[in-house]
C-alpha cells in the first residue's frame, strides 16, 4: 500500500511510487520537492518551525466560510477589538486574504508598513495589546493587485505563519478569504501542529450562502479542524426611521441555526444588519466604541463570550488530560 | 488549439468579477444570461466558481448528470440559456472542491476544451472573488475576450477589492467594460425611507477614479428574495427589475450590437 502522507492531495501517487512528486496530481503538494528529489527528507520543515514560532500564541481561531462577503473581516476584526478590550489581553490578527486584503482598512491601519527585525517581522499595532499582520501592509498601495497562482501564495502564508514575531499572546485570529483552496489547505497544515483551537463559521441567512458554508464544514472535518461553531450575520434589518423589522437575506431553508442543527455543531448567534457596522469598517473605526448599545452590540458580546468559554473549556481539557497522561 | 476551436464558435465572451466576495456576481451574471436569452441571444452561462458554484442553485437546476455526447459535455438548458458549473459535476451537492491552485487551472482548462456549447452570440463566465488562478486562468486562455464587468457594493471595504480586480485586468490588457453597483440602497416596505445599509456612493467613486462606465445601481429588492427568486429581472414592476433592464440593454449595446 503506498504511503500517502497526511496533506497530500486527492490521487497521491505515494511517497514511494516512480511517480513520487512528477504526477499531475502532485502539483501544489506541499511535499512535491521532497518527493521529486531523489533522497526523501520527510514533511515541510515549516511545520515544525511554525509550531515553534506559535508556541507562544495560547488561543488560535480561524474564521471561515464557504461564501464570499458574509462578513469574516468584519467578524474577526470585531471579535478582536472584543478580546482586547480585556487590556491584561494580547491579541493578534492575522489576514491570510492574499487577494483581498481586508483587514488593514477595517482595523483603521491602511498605509501602514510593516518592519523586519532579528526576531522576525514585527506585526502593527491598532492598540497597545491588538496587533496585526496582512498581505496589505506590504504592497505599495491599496489598490495594487496580488495576482499570484496558488504556490506564491503558500509560500507567503508559509512566511507569516513562521516569520511574524507576536510575543506572547493569547489569541490569535486568522481571517481567511472564502473556498477551500491553497490559502484554507497551507494554512490548516502549516498549523497542524499548533494545537489549533478552532474554526468559526460565517454564513447570512439564505440558501445560496448555506450552499457554500455546508462545503466549508466538509473541509473542516476532512482536515480535523475543530468547529467553534456557526454566526449568522446580517439577519434581518431594523429601520431606524419606523423601527419595522425586514429580512433581506431570507432563511427560506431555516437559516444559520437549522444548518448548525443538521450538521451537528453549535449555533453561536445571529448578527443583526446595522448600517452603522459597514461604515465603521470603511472608516477604520471600533463599531464598539462608535456605537456602544445596539441590538448588534450585544449580540456581537453575547457570541464573543461564547468562543471564550469554549477556548478556555478546551485548555482545561487538554490540561487534564496532558496531566492523565503524566501520571 | 481546441480552447480556440471551441471559443471560434462563441461570438462574444464577456466575464462578470469583482475582486470582493459577496457583491452579486453571480446574481447578475445570471440575471444578465437570462434577458439576454429572453431577446432572443444565443447565450451560454459558464460558473467558474470552482469553490462556491451557485449558478445551479439560482437557476433551480437540481441535481443532474451531466451528458456527454460525441461533441464533448452537453451543456444543461434552463429554457433556451445553456449552462455549465462545476456544481453539476459534483457526487453531492455539500461536496467541497478542495484543490490547490494548478488543479483548477487544469480542470478550468477541461471545462474550455470539452464542453461544447456550440454557436452562441455570447458566453457569460461567472468568477469567483478575487484575482488568482481562476481569473488568470479564464483571461489568459480565451481568445478575443470582449470584455469584464465588475460588479461592487457602496462599501469603500469593496472597492478596495474592486480596483485591485480592475488593475488585474489593465495588467492583462482586458478592457472593463463598465461597473455595476449591487445593492444599492433599500427601500424600507412600511415607511419608505430609502435607507443606504451598504453605504453609497461607491460606484460612481470608482467609475470617475478608474474611468470607467457605471452602467448603473441596483437597488435591494426583498419582494423578489421572499419569493426564493433570484431573477429579479422578472419582476418587472419592481425598481430593480427595471434597473437591471436598463444594464443589460446598455451590456448589448456595447458588446452585441456594436459594429463586427
Amino acid at each position: 500500500m503506498a504511503d500517502i502522507p497526511k496533506d497530500a492531495p486527492e490521487h497521491c501517487p505515494g511517497t514511494d511510487s516512480g511517480s513520487a512528486g512528477k504526477a499531475s496530481a502532485c502539483q501544489g503538494c506541499p511535499n512535491q520537492t521532497i518527493c521529486s528529489s531523489a533522497k526523501p527528507q520527510g514533511p515541510d520543515p515549516a511545520i515544525g518551525e511554525i509550531k515553534n514560532r506559535l508556541a507562544s500564541v495560547k488561543h488560535k481561531i480561524i474564521v471561515l466560510s464557504g461564501k464570499g462577503g458574509v462578513g469574516k473581516s468584519t467578524f474577526t476584526a470585531h471579535l478582536a477589538h472584543g478580546l482586547a478590550a480585556d487590556e491584561s489581553k494580547q491579541i493578534g490578527v492575522l489576514d491570510v486574504d492574499i487577494c483581498g486584503p481586508s483587514i488593514p482598512r477595517i482595523l483603521g491601519l491602511e498605509g501602514e508598513q510593516v518592519h523586519q527585525s532579528s526576531s522576525g517581522w514585527s506585526p502593527v499595532y491598532v492598540t497597545d495589546n491588538l496587533a496585526v499582520m496582512s498581505v496589505g501592509f506590504l504592497l505599495s498601495g491599496p489598490d495594487d493587485a496580488v495576482i499570484w497562482r496558488g504556490p506564491k501564495k503558500n509560500g507567503m502564508i508559509k512566511q507569516f505563519l513562521r516569520d511574524v514575531d507576536w510575543g506572547e499572546i493569547d489569541y490569535l485570529v486568522i481571517d481567511t478569504p472564502p473556498g477551500t483552496s491553497d490559502e484554507h489547505i497551507s494554512t490548516t497544515q502549516y498549523l497542524s501542529q499548533t494545537n489549533v483551537d478552532g474554526a468559526v463559521l460565517l454564513t447570512t441567512p439564505q440558501e445560496v450562502a448555506l450552499q457554500d458554508v455546508r462545503k466549508e464544514i466538509t473541509f473542516c472535518r476532512k482536515v480535523n479542524l475543530p468547529i467553534i461553531g456557526v454566526v449568522e450575520n446580517m439577519s434581518g434589518f431594523v429601520c431606524p426611521k419606523c423601527t419595522t423589522e425586514s429580512v433581506i437575506f431570507p432563511p427560506t431553508t431555516g437559516g444559520g441555526e437549522k444548518m448548525a442543527a443538521d450538521s451537528n455543531i453549535p449555533f453561536l448567534g445571529k448578527l443583526p444588519l446595522d448600517p452603522r457596522i459597514g461604515k465603521c469598517c470603511d472608516e477604520g473605526k471600533n463599531y464598539f466604541e462608535e456605537v456602544q448599545e445596539s441590538p448588534a452590540t450585544l449580540a456581537f458580546k453575547s457570541i464573543i463570550d461564547k468562543i471564550k468559554d469554549y477556548c478556555m473549556k478546551r485548555r482545561e481539557q487538554i490540561e487534564t488530560d496532558t496531566g492523565e497522561e503524566n501520571r | 488549439m481546441e480552447i480556440v476551436k471551441r471559443m471560434s464558435k462563441i461570438k462574444h465572451k464577456i466575464a462578470v468579477m469583482s475582486g470582493k466576495g459577496g457583491v452579486g456576481k453571480s446574481t447578475i451574471a445570471v440575471n444578465l444570461a437570462v434577458a439576454l436569452s429572453k431577446k432572443g441571444y444565443r447565450t451560454g452561462i459558464l460558473d467558474i466558481d470552482i469553490h462556491g458554484p451557485n449558478v445551479p442553485r439560482m437557476l433551480k437546476i437540481g441535481k443532474k448528470d451531466l451528458i456527454i455526447s460525441a461533441e464533448g459535455i452537453v451543456p444543461v438548458k434552463v429554457g433556451n440559456l445553456k449552462v455549465i458549473s462545476v456544481q453539476l459535476l459534483l457526487p453531492e451537492e455539500n461536496s467541497p472542491i478542495i484543490w490547490r491552485g494548478p488543479r483548477k487551472t487544469a480542470a478550468i482548462r477541461q471545462f474550455l476544451v470539452d464542453v461544447s456549447w456550440g454557436d452562441l452570440d455570447i458566453l457569460v463566465i461567472d468568477c469567483p472573488p478575487g484575482t488568482g488562478d481562476e481569473h488568470l486562468t479564464i483571461l489568459q486562455s480565451i481568445p478575443f475576450f470582449d470584455g469584464i464587468i465588475m460588479v461592487t457594493t457602496p462599501h469603500e471595504v469593496s472597492l478596495d477589492d474592486v480596483e485591485k480586480s480592475i488593475n488585474m485586468a489593465k495588467h492583462l490588457k482586458i478592457k472593463v467594460l463598465g461597473i455595476v453597483e449591487n445593492m444599492s440602497g433599500f427601500v424600507c416596505p412600511e415607511c419608505k425611507t430609502e435607507i443606504p445599509i451598504f453605504g453609497s456612493g461607491g460606484g460612481n467613486k470608482i467609475a470617475s477614479k478608474t474611468n470607467i462606465p457605471l452602467l448603473g445601481n441596483v437597488p435591494i429588492d426583498i419582494a423578489s428574495k421572499e419569493l426564493e427568486d433570484v431573477l429579479l429581472i422578472e419582476n418587472g414592476e419592481s425598481e430593480t427589475s427595471k434597473r437591471l433592464l436598463k444594464i443589460v440593454n446598455k451590456i448589448e449595446n456595447i458588446v452585441l450590437k456594436r459594429e463586427e
